[in-house]
């Protein structure tokens, strides 16, 4: 493989990676935009999420008696459909729940304090996820070594799609990218329309804007926050579905490495700007690839966490905020 | 009943537990009733706890900043006092000395990361903090022809009483690790010199400072106080304490340990210890650092009685009472921050500032926010 072609596969990798990231990415921002609130448990959210997928591919597999080994078609048909439907309605309602419960209350309370609660609900969840591992399934290894990291059926081959139209080259650009690619995209699209040109799109950015003002406007703000709990969490719904067929590794500690992704990503695209989000996951996709290639692997985190703090030192508005919000 | 009273009762009930603990502890298992004894590996987690809550305390509590990464600061005391004292390296300062440099290593890095980040706002800044420690933890795991990485630094030195030459079997010198009560009553002196330090810095000028800061930056700096200043020393004061805890306990274990036993879980720990003892109030400390830890040793004891019992297989994730130390955390985080944000000992200053919002009309959250 020449060292141009090595760049291009880590670009495809990357950008497959960033478009996940993103997906997590713009939960943190829609939910800091709204509330001002880092939802420190939105990457265990996903987390869980990639377990329930796993469950439920487990369960799929079970009742086709497909073995893991040697994935059917219909079972790759049937279990990213069931992922499909059943994961982002869960996430998206625990997001909800969570709000309820934990965050509430809080919503006028010194500002450390809900953030203080998100890290109390990020450990809770994470400590499910060590639990859910336990379960007493083939696919999570009938429950032994529960915190062990498990590996995801190969659902979506990796074949490489380029030769398939006929290109003979050494990069390899396969169903799994495409897949990421084709349920990314429209989401990023219908989340864009949903904001820009629905009611409730203006209601989410009024009470972004000024919650005291689109209350006086007759805005159910309390609602509005809901509805964005739950579309952020619906993201990372769709975001542990692909994460899950295109990375086949999970584990219970995963929702804190890809939150901080996603929450660099969020910070670097401009914290509370959807698009900046969408952006900032696809650099930070691709500055891993990058520094997995060209620097060591071992580097790739302290890389992305040193972003995180140069970016919030020297320009917290991000790449696409708008400058200076900060009062006082 | 006055404060100064009941500040008094709670110190002398305190003190007299920390002494007799292991008066007590050592009867229990001369009488044959060992599986009841505290233990003095526990008491002195409680004690290196209590002197990390008591750094936290100047920046979370004082300060009013939140740090998610007082593990970094930690493990920067570790490996400041495993280079500057094991005999692999050339400086081989010894124990005092070598607790000094941790300090002061431990200050310096608290100054790096605060003097650039601390006009960040309070949640931002805790980010930073957060990676701040996952850089250190990565740097210290990855950069291993100076820290050895994973494979940890060890025989670090003990504490020795300068000019003292003890008589043979003299029974509180031996700093060794199968007899523990020598380490558990330094650890007991250590953390009394550094609670009225830390008493005496809260009614300080600086202290003071802190305080005003954390009610009313902008009013602070009207008076004259410059806000960054004031708010790096405290970043520096709380890594000096960290710094020190963190190479008594590498000290005591006689190793640094692997760089990844200082991650977000540790920060985590002696957060949930301030939050459940009361932010911004010395007893608070105390108390959560007893409490958080008393539940640590609650889960093994748990842990042990089922393994006595042979429910525990192993294999099972439910009953290992590990298990579920994260999800009573964060259930005690979030149940504090509902009920009760204040804390079990509040400051009464802390207290009156959470609860003034209450009865106000939820004013506007600043416009353009």
């Amino acid at each position: 493989m020449s060292a141009t072609e090595q760049f291009i596969q880590q670009l495809i990798f990357g950008l497959s990676n960033g478009m996940i990231i993103a997906l997590i990415a713009l939960g943190y921002s829609m939910v800091y935009g709204i509330v001002d609130l880092i939802n420190f448990a939105h990457g265990d959210l996903f987390m869980l999420g990639t377990f329930l997928a796993l469950t439920l591919v487990g369960l799929v597999l079970g009742l086709l008696g497909v073995n893991p080994q040697h994935i059917t078609p219909l079972a790759t048909f049937l279990g990213i459909l069931v992922m499909l439907v059943v994961c982002p309605p869960f996430c998206a309602g625990l997001n909800w729940s969570i709000d309820r419960l934990a965050y509430r209350r809080l919503r006028n309370a010194p500002k450390l304090a809900p953030l203080v609660a998100a890290i109390g609900v990020s450990f809770i969840l994470m400590n499910l996820g060590q639990f859910w591992g336990g379960l007493p399934m083939d696919v999570f290894g009938q429950g032994k070594a529960a915190a062990a990291p498990k590996n995801f059926p190969d659902l979506v081959p990796a074949t490489n799609l380029l030769t398939k139209i006929g290109l003979t080259s050494n990069i390899r650009f396969t169903w799994k990218d495409l897949m990421v690619w084709s349920v990314t995209l429209p989401l990023l699209v219908l989340l864009t329309v949903v904001v820009k040109f629905t009611r409730l799109g203006k209601a989410m950015r009024a009470t972004a804007q000024n919650p005291v003002a689109a209350r006086l406007m007759g805005i159910d703000t309390e609602r509005v926050i809901g509805s964005t709990f739950l579309i952020g969490g619906g993201l990372a719904g769709f975001a542990s579905v692909i994460y899950s067929l295109y990375n086949n590794t999970i584990y219970f500690q995963l929702g804190y490495r890809s939150g901080m992704d996603a929450f660099t990503a969020a910070v670097l695209g401009g914290i509370g700007n959807l698009p900046g989000a969408a952006l900032g996951g696809i650099v930070i996709g691709l500055v891993r690839a990058m520094s997995d290639q060209y620097v060591a692997t071992i580097w790739t985190n302290t890389i992305v966490f040193g972003i995180l703090v140069l970016i919030l030192v020297f320009r917290p508005s991000g790449l696409l905020g708008a400058r200076a919000r900060e009062k006082v | 009943m006055n404060s100064t009273l009941r500040s008094t009762i709670f110190y002398t009930l305190l003190s007299l537990a920390a002494v007799l603990i292991p008066v007590l502890d050592l009867v229990l298992t001369r009488l044959g009733w060992g599986n009841w004894a505290i233990g003095n590996e526990t008491c002195q987690r409680v004690l290196i706890f209590a002197i990390l809550g008591l750094g936290l305390n100047i920046v979370v509590g004082y300060t009013g900043l939140l740090h998610l990464g007082v593990a970094a600061f930690m493990a920067i005391g570790v490996y400041a006092f495993a280079i500057s004292t094991c005999s692999i390296y050339p400086f081989q300062v010894g124990f005092w000395g070598g607790l000094g440099i941790a300090m002061a290593a431990a200050a310096v890095a608290g100054v790096l990361l605060g003097t650039p980040t601390l006009r960040l706002r309070g949640d931002y800044l805790a980010i930073v903090t957060l990676g701040f420690g996952e850089i250190v933890q990565e740097v210290l795991k990855n950069v291993d022809t100076v820290t050895k990485g994973m494979q940890t630094i060890g025989d670090l030195p003990k504490p020795v009483v300068p000019w003292f030459k003890p008589p043979a079997n003299f029974y509180l010198y031996e700093f060794d690790s199968l007899d523990t009560v020598p380490w558990y009553f330094l650890f007991l002196g250590i953390l009394v010199l550094l609670v009225l330090l830390v008493r005496n810095l809260e009614y300080s000028r600086l202290g003071r400072q802190w305080m005003s800061i954390r009610e009313d930056q902008l009013a602070a700096s009207c008076m004259g106080i410059n806000p960054t200043e004031v708010k790096v020393l405290s970043f520096a004061v709380a890594a000096a304490i960290c710094g020190l805890a963190g190479a008594l306990l590498a000290s005591k274990l006689e190793t640094t340990a692997e760089p990844t036993s200082y991650d977000f879980n540790v920060s985590i720990t002696v957060l949930c210890l301030l939050i459940v003892g009361g932010l911004g109030s010395i007893r608070g400390v105390l108390v959560g650092a007893c409490i958080v830890m008393g539940f640590e040793i609650l889960l093994n004891r748990g842990t042990q009685a089922l393994q006595r019992w042979g429910l525990e297989s192993g294999g099972n994730v439910f009953l290992t009472p590990n298990n579920w130390k994260f999800l009573i955390f964060g259930l005690a985080l979030v149940l504090m921050m509902q009920f009760r944000p204040e804390g079990i000992f509040p400051s009464s200053r802390v207290k009156a500032e959470l609860h003034k919002a209450e009865g106000q009309p939820p004013t506007a959250e600043a416009p353009g926010a």
